[in-house]
């Protein structure tokens, strides 16, 4: 692991002058403060059940379909497309360190820009007269659920530029599995089908899978490990497959 | 670093049976053979012949499917990461970050390749020297022309001091100006280093490599220094004259000189009575001079004699047909011929 913190710096100074990072940060700090513009109006209105940060974590998903495939998709598709991955493979380097350097990079960045969220909060604390609006337990749970949910998209999305040559058919890709587990698990819940006794198993499955509801007991301070459990298996198993894919892609060359 | 075993310590790449298979087809074949310290190397073959796959499984970036490959005396498919701190390697068409600047570049690589902080930035200045690219060290990659990118790419590969350096056509798509700096940089690593390069442009391997190897479909079938192969390969020299008088008498004339001197071609009198006569003899010294005393005592007259050089090209040419003939034929080394290799 001596050349992960070399590839890591490197990766993470390379996000840094790429224009398409400025570009989903620009994107996700107006949708995100967008959304939290709306939710204060919302609240001014009328008194709401549960807290601003609530409701704000609930649509986290909407910058992780923008910002992950938009951060990953150049990972590994584009070094393959210029052959640079060649060159990099041929030093003592393994192909575990370039693919961990390139995904902590992202997940960096990701945290980076979840981070800088904290600012709205910021601001709703400085100047909202009432305490309740901003419930610290919350608060805490809900960036807690960003860092350990992010650990699995930010692999998903680095698997995705894994598999493909093209950086936009890695962006779609990832854009798919992303929905897959976050939406597709849910839609699968309501098919009739699965409610026979027949499919118990599998309906379960899926039930410990809804990521929704992970989010909704972290927001309310539970840490179950289970979800922590799934959230680091899910990570571990996807960047195993990321490296055995740029493996077996390199047989193939 | 590892130690070598004495007897292997010359030899910093050792090639045995190596074969590699695609799908069934054979792309690299029962190709063996050894690099010296200090030896410049030249791959040769038609495209497709199997030169990029030969270097590629020599750098562990591709696996063989058998044989055996050492780097300094180290098994590459099994200690890929130690040999792989004995290469530097440039890649076909050189592959670079397009976002970078060379100083940037170079920095990054020789971190990976294991060079500690204190010793890069003096060997940074070294290589920048050496590859003249001192002007340029801040500019960034993707703007930099295709001649000095060849050269920011020849500077990676050189930066760790590696015993072995392999570089896949590196002279491809420069202009000659650009082809001589290159020729001239890797000339610079003979003694030093083992280079071994590929190409299939021949002048550029001729004046270059020590040795050349000549790769067809997979198999070696030629070796040897370059005048070895002409000698093998072509076996004959030929002396072009331009000559006036009767043709008829000139085989007996012929024969005076040497026994195996013997006329090939000649085309019919000019205007002024000359004849372009081309001779032919398997004879190595130099017959120039008494050809000419003795065509001269028949009262021929003689206008120009040019004792024709075959390039290594007729050799290229003449070795990658033959090997198409005799790529189904029984191995048995032909007698007379020690330098090649049948199929």
């Amino acid at each position: 692991m001596r050349h992960f913190f070399t590839i890591l710096g490197h990766e993470i100074r390379m996000l840094l002058v790429n224009p398409s990072t400025y570009i989903a940060a620009v994107l996700f700090l107006a949708i995100m403060g967008l959304i939290f513009t709306g939710l204060l109006e919302a609240y001014s209105q009328e008194a709401q059940e549960a807290s601003p940060a609530y409701d704000f974590f609930r649509l986290f998903w909407l910058p992780v379909f923008i910002m992950v495939p938009l951060m990953t998709m150049k990972s590994v598709s584009e070094e393959r497309r210029l052959g640079t991955l060649e060159t990099l493979l041929t030093t003592p380097v393994s192909t575990t360190e370039v693919v961990l350097g390139k995904y902590g990079a992202v997940y960096f960045l990701y945290l980076l820009f979840w981070g800088s969220t904290g600012g709205l909060f910021y601001i709703l604390h400085r100047f909202a007269t009432d305490a309740r609006l901003l419930d610290p337990g919350t608060l805490i749970g809900g960036y807690l659920y960003i860092a350990v949910s992010g650990l699995f998209y930010v692999a998903i999305g680095v698997f995705a530029s894994a598999l493909a040559r093209n950086q936009a058919v890695a962006a779609v890709l990832a854009l798919a599995m992303l929905f897959a587990l976050i939406f597709g698990v849910r839609l699968a819940l309501d098919v009739q089908l699965l409610q026979l006794e027949t499919f118990r198993t599998v309906h379960a499955v899926l039930d410990y899978a809804q990521v929704f509801q992970h989010l909704n007991d972290f927001s309310r301070g539970i840490i179950d490990t289970r979800h922590l459990f799934f959230y680091f298996t899910g990570t571990t198993l996807t960047l195993i497959l990321t490296i055995l894919g740029v493996e077996a892609r390199q047989l193939h060359h | 670093m590892p130690a070598a075993d004495p007897a292997s310590a010359a030899l910093t790449i050792e090639v045995e049976h190596l074969v590699k298979t695609y799908g069934g087809v054979a792309a690299v074949n029962d190709v063996s053979f050894t690099v010296r310290r200090g030896e410049i190397v030249g791959l040769l073959g038609p495209n497709g012949a199997g030169k990029s796959t030969t270097m590629r499984i020599l750098t562990g970036f591709l696996p063989a499917t058998s044989g055996i490959v050492r780097i300094c005396g180290i098994p590459v498919a099994s200690r890929a990461d130690e040999a792989k701190r004995h290469i530097g390697y440039m890649p076909e068409n050189n592959p670079l970050p397009e976002d970078m600047r060379v100083n940037e570049y170079l920095y990054y690589r020789g971190r990976l390749k294991e060079i500690s902080r204190e010793r890069l930035h003096t060997r940074l200045d070294e290589v920048l020297e050496l590859c003249d690219l001192k002007r340029i060290r801040h500019r960034i990659i993707g703007k930099l022309s295709k001649g000095m990118r060849q050269r920011v790419g020849i500077a990676e590969a050189i930066l760790g001091e590696p015993d072995v350096i392999i570089m896949d056509e590196p002279t491809i798509g420069l202009d000659p100006h650009q082809i001589l700096i290159v020729r001239d940089l890797i000339g610079g690593l003979r003694g030093r280093m083992s280079v071994i390069i590929s190409s299939h442009i021949l002048p550029e391997i001729e004046a270059t490599c020590d040795r050349v190897l000549i790769i067809n479909g997979g198999r070696f079938v030629a070796q040897g220094t370059p005048a070895e192969l002409r000698r093998a390969v072509l076996g004959r020299t030929h002396y072009e004259l331009e000559l006036g008088g009767d043709l008829a008498a000139l085989p007996a004339v012929l024969a005076e000189v040497h026994a195996t001197l013997a006329l090939q071609a000649a085309t019919g009198p000019d205007e002024t009575g000359f004849h372009a006569v081309t001779l032919t003899t398997s004879c190595d010294d130099e017959l120039g001079e008494r050809l000419l005393q003795a065509l001269l005592a028949r009262s021929y007259r003689v206008r120009a004699i040019n004792r024709a050089h075959p390039t290594l090209e007729d050799v290229f040419l003449a070795a990658t047909k033959r090997s198409w003939d005799i790529v189904d034929a029984p191995a048995k080394p032909k007698a007379g011929r020690p330098a090649l290799k049948n199929g």
